[in-house]
């Protein structure tokens, strides 16, 4: 394409009207958060969570149900993409209720930047959400990382959060570096940045597979860092034990929505031809994750650690719907497989936005209650938050009637439909150890004796907002059913 | 009456009770706590009631049937049904709830609601179990049900409970998880349905049927438990409190029995008669070899839990008969256990409660001080041993019977074995209750309360029962069983 070529038509700002809401209401907040006086940036707050609360209605508003394609292709609009940002914006809501208190008693996080980072991480995850080329995923991928790295480093005076910070900037750098070679391998060899073009250009063949397959690699290696999955998964234990609790609660959160559909933009949208290439390589990491995850929880006596290790065991698991889409050169599964990891993603990040919120619930000035040793005997101290800490680790180890069970039970029988038995029986096997490291919390809480017999001090919304967590860890446990069906429909309407 | 969901009121009842007990919080309500427990557990146990007044021998079908849809995704329905052989266990159960409300009623002084909420909550799922008739259904109940049971060890157990609830909730994981996969393997085989009762009808060929049987083999062996994944459950038992050892004994190990009956044998009939002889020689190994454990054994609740086991051989070796006697022997060892074992581990409860011992060595004459228990104690030690007019008597019978047809040695390896049944059982008991008052301790003992009495009235009135007339108990199973025999005996090899 030369320059000549180039049309400079005005794009359908329609579909990205949620994208622009967002940028400007950060670079709003970002301002007048210079005539807040108040040191608790209330105002700042209740502006940030109103500009997400607005981005859900405008989201609602202008999703058609239909794909639909804008700034030259670039961008794409589905009920995917519009299903992920809605609940984007539910998690990051909930993400900065859940932080407000811990990031009010550290001085160097209460400041307005926190929540305006939060704007842009979010806005560069909508981004690779809705992005239809190449280039617009690498930059809505940028935009959270470099988002997020500032946010680990925001309680600047802690030296484990600086650390954490360097490593995950480093890692996350070279993690861009393998993405964006790998983008450059593949534009290389079919010519295009845009994704469903790269689609097009490899079903009618007279591609040079072997520039391609050697470019997959790094793009599967990039995305697999993103995600953190064995061995790649190297940053995610320390930047989760090194970041500030609110920030990792962040991290192990929305993000993991926006990798998501990455996966499915990168690999199904634009490399479905290549399944069984990337298929390979996904099972090596899902099984990979799976092993190291578990085994390595167990050891762990952090337990924002322990939830590192866990999520990267997790991430292995989902994984296992994206491998099981394609078989033989058959699609028929794949609604079904990717559907299954969609609903296992959204059941985890729900999860998981809990279990750290209940480390930020018991955290207060000058205690992070992040050693699995500070939740002894939270049966004492709390039964209902114990209680609802408890249905988070039962989902998390899978055990019904909590949605963590109906999350794997529905990638494993993908797994089994697509005739990989002996997949499912590894996952099982794994599943069952990582158990022990869930159960130990649950003893923890229940069969110790409290170290301490403080009550449990947090504002009124934040506990309302825990037990709505944990309720609905058992409500879509009981009742499945419909978030499965919206997943498999908005998959339906978008692939 | 037909209009009433019983089984979804059997199920649903109990666990409402158990969350309202849960509201009272701390035991400052205690006394309200342990009321709304009782009034939850009779509730529980009425109405089961109607299940076998309203129920109809003369048909196998599956009665009381519900059918809603649940996951539609996955066509899972909330299928509940009940025939001869899992009716009898769903009243069973919510008779041993009430019980073990009672059996904690002074004992149990700290977090009292949650210890009964467990119990009825866990009740609730029992009875799931005992009712699913969707395949998914009745797993999610299996597995849930773990949840209650790992914390009654943990939270009310002995020293070790740590180690014992952990033992307890990964072995019993291990075989489900099995379990689950061959679930997902006949949804797919199926084309698409959870439904037991269209698994049952489905041709499978032998590999996949011998692969399934091992699948149900393994996650049923563990919850039954059979030889040599047994040995979680002395570990559960010694470190359980007496309300977790009668329902662990009465109710849990009957899940694993059940599923033979309702999984193993009708999905997969050549490869059970294929592999019948592994099942036995598994079962006299527990019948024979545990019953040499238990006579080893120095810790009451140790004793009890490897004769429970040695039991249960019992169960398992009248399934593998295929003939209607030793199915029927099997069940009706399964419910005698029920009331035996569960009267047996209350009865080691009544006396830890007193002296804090479990040890034999510890008592001695405990007849001089404790009278009417050292008679209810005998009774059911009879019953353990299999007296004839015991309702132990009537199932071990029937299943040697059964098997003598089947192989005069299978017969004579499990009926020898009876007489060490007698020998660990009536040694213990005179060891604990005769001679000259022992120490101190045993001196101070003072006799059952009303209370306890009243517990032993009930698991009594099951024991003799049943020993003396079982035909209300053997007439509804009929058949169900004989259904269930004309079933495996047809070959699902196309």
């Amino acid at each position: 394409m030369t320059l000549a070529d180039m049309q400079f038509l005005t794009p359908d700002l329609r579909l990205a009207t949620a994208e622009i809401f967002i940028l400007l209401m950060a670079c709003l907040i970002l301002m007048f958060d210079l005539l807040v006086k108040d040191r608790k940036r209330t105002a700042t707050f209740l502006a940030t969570q109103l500009t997400l609360v607005g981005a859900a209605v405008i989201t609602f508003a202008t999703s058609s149900g239909e794909i639909s394609y804008t700034f030259s292709n670039m961008y794409v609009g589905d009920l995917m993409g519009d299903l992920l940002k809605l609940l984007l914006y539910l998690t990051v809501i909930v993400v900065l209720f859940y932080s407000r208190g811990y990031i009010l008693e550290r001085e160097q996080m209460a400041r307005g930047e926190y929540y305006a980072l939060a704007l842009f991480a979010t806005l560069g995850m909508m981004v690779m959400i809705s992005a239809n080329n190449l280039v617009t995923i690498y930059i809505g991928l940028e935009l959270l990382s470099l988002s997020l790295y500032a946010m680990v480093a925001m309680n600047r005076d802690s030296i484990p959060a600086t650390e954490a910070a360097m490593k995950y900037f480093v890692l996350g750098a070279l993690a861009s570096g393998l993405l964006l070679y790998g983008m450059s391998m593949i534009y290389g060899a079919t010519g295009t940045l845009e994704i469903t073009a790269i689609a097009e250009r490899l079903y009618t063949g007279q591609v040079d597979r072997g520039i391609l397959v050697f470019g997959l690699v790094f793009l599967v290696s990039g995305l697999a860092f993103k995600l953190g999955v064995v061995p790649f998964h190297m940053w995610i234990p320390d930047v989760y034990h090194g970041a500030p609790t609110a920030v990792t609660l962040f991290i192990a959160t929305a993000p993991k929505l926006a990798a998501f559909a990455m996966v499915i933009r990168l690999l199904v949208n634009g490399l479905i031809v290549l399944a069984q290439d990337w298929q390979t390589m996904l099972i090596l990491l899902s099984v990979l994750s799976m092993a190291i995850g578990n085994l390595a929880a167990i050891a762990q006596t952090n337990l924002k650690r322990m939830l590192a290790y866990s999520a990267i065991s997790h991430m292995g698991f989902m994984l296992l719907g994206m491998v099981t889409g394609v078989i033989g050169g058959d699609a028929r599964f794949a609604l079904n497989a990717y559907s299954s990891s969609m609903f296992y993603v959204i059941t985890y990040v729900l999860t998981s936005a809990g279990t750290f919120g209940m480390i930020l619930l018991l955290a207060h000035a000058g205690f992070e209650a992040d050693e699995i040793d500070d939740f002894k005997g939270l049966n004492k101290r709390s039964p209902w938050f114990a209680g609802m800490m408890m249905m988070m680790m039962f989902s998390m180890a899978g055990v019904p009637f909590f949605v963590g069970f109906f999350a794997k039970f529905s990638v494993l029988q993908a797994v089994v439909a697509a005739g990989y038995l002996w997949l499912a029986i590894v996952a099982v096997f794994f599943s069952l150890i990582g158990c022990f490291y869930y159960l130990r919390v649950v003893k923890i809480m229940y069969f110790d004796q409290p170290l301490n017999n403080a009550p449990i001090v947090a504002p009124m919304d934040v506990k309302l907002l825990m037990s709505a967590n944990g309720l609905a860890v058992a409500l879509l446990g009981i009742f499945p059913q419909a978030l499965m069906s919206v997943c498999a429909f908005a998959l339906l309407r978008s692939l | 009456m037909s209009g009433t969901p019983l089984l979804s009121l059997a199920i649903w009842v109990p666990i409402l009770a158990g969350f309202v007990v849960l509201a009272t919080g701390s035991d400052r309500n205690a006394p309200l706590a342990r009321m709304l427990s009782l009034i939850g557990a009779v509730a529980g146990l009425l109405v089961t009631i109607p299940l076998y007044t309203g129920f109809d021998m003369h048909t196998p079908a599956m009665q009381f049937v519900e059918l809603k849809t649940w996951i539609p995704r996955f066509n899972v329905n909330y299928h509940l049904g009940v025939d001869g052989i899992s009716m009898l266990f769903v009243i069973l159960n919510s008779f041993i709830t009430v019980t073990v409300v009672l059996a904690g009623w002074q004992v149990i002084d700290h977090k009292v609601a949650q210890y009964n909420a467990g119990f009825l909550i866990m009740s609730g799922l029992l009875n799931g179990i005992f009712s699913s008739l969707d395949g998914l259904l009745f797993y999610v109940f299996f597995e849930a049900s773990l949840i209650p049971l790992y914390l009654i060890i943990g939270v009310w157990g002995g020293p070790r409970r740590v180690y014992a609830a952990f033992k307890f909730f990964l072995f019993t994981l291990f075989g489900s998880l099995l379990f689950l996969l061959a679930l997902l393997y006949l949804f797919i085989a199926s084309g698409g349905s959870f439904s037991i009762l269209d698994w049952h009808q489905l041709p499978i060929g032998m590999t996949a049927q011998t692969w399934l049987f091992l699948a149900f083999l393994v996650a049923f062996a563990v919850k039954v438990p059979m030889w040599p994944v047994h040995t979680w459950l002395p570990d559960a038992h010694v470190e359980a409190p007496t309300g977790g050892s009668i329902v662990l004994a009465a109710i849990a190990l009957k899940l694993g029995a059940y599923g033979f009956l309702r999984f193993s044998l009708p999905i997969a009939p050549d490869a059970s008669h294929a592999l019948a002889g592994l099942v036995l020689g598994l079962s006299l190994i527990a019948i024979i070899y545990i019953g040499f454990v238990a006579l080893a054994q120095e810790d009451m609740k140790k004793l009890v839990a490897y004769s429970s086991i040695a039991h249960m051989g019992f169960v398992t070796l009248g399934f593998f008969l295929f003939s209607a006697l030793g199915v029927e022997g099997a069940l009706v060892q399964m419910i005698s256990h029920g009331f035996v074992s569960g009267a047996m581990f209350f009865a080691i409860g009544v006396m830890y409660d007193r002296a804090h011992s479990r040890q034999i060595a510890d008592y001695g004459g405990v007849v001089n001080t404790m009278p009417k228990f050292a008679a209810f104690f005998m009774l059911f030690a009879m019953a353990n041993a299999g007296l004839p007019a015991t309702s132990g008597f009537v199932g071990e019978f029937m299943v040697i019977l059964a098997a003598v047809d089947h192989n005069f040695w299978v017969a004579f390896a499990a009926a020898s074995t009876m007489i060490v049944g007698a020998a660990y059982t009536l040694w213990m008991y005179k060891r604990v209750v005769f001679g000259a008052v022992a120490n101190h301790h045993v001196a101070e003992l003072t006799d059952i309360n009303a209370r306890e009495f009243l517990i032993f009235v009930l698991f009594a009135a099951g024991a003799l029962g049943m020993g003396l007339y079982p035909q209300p108990f053997t007439e509804v199973m009929h058949s169900s069983v004989n259904e269930l025999l004309r079933h495996v005996a047809l070959s699902k090899i196309q």
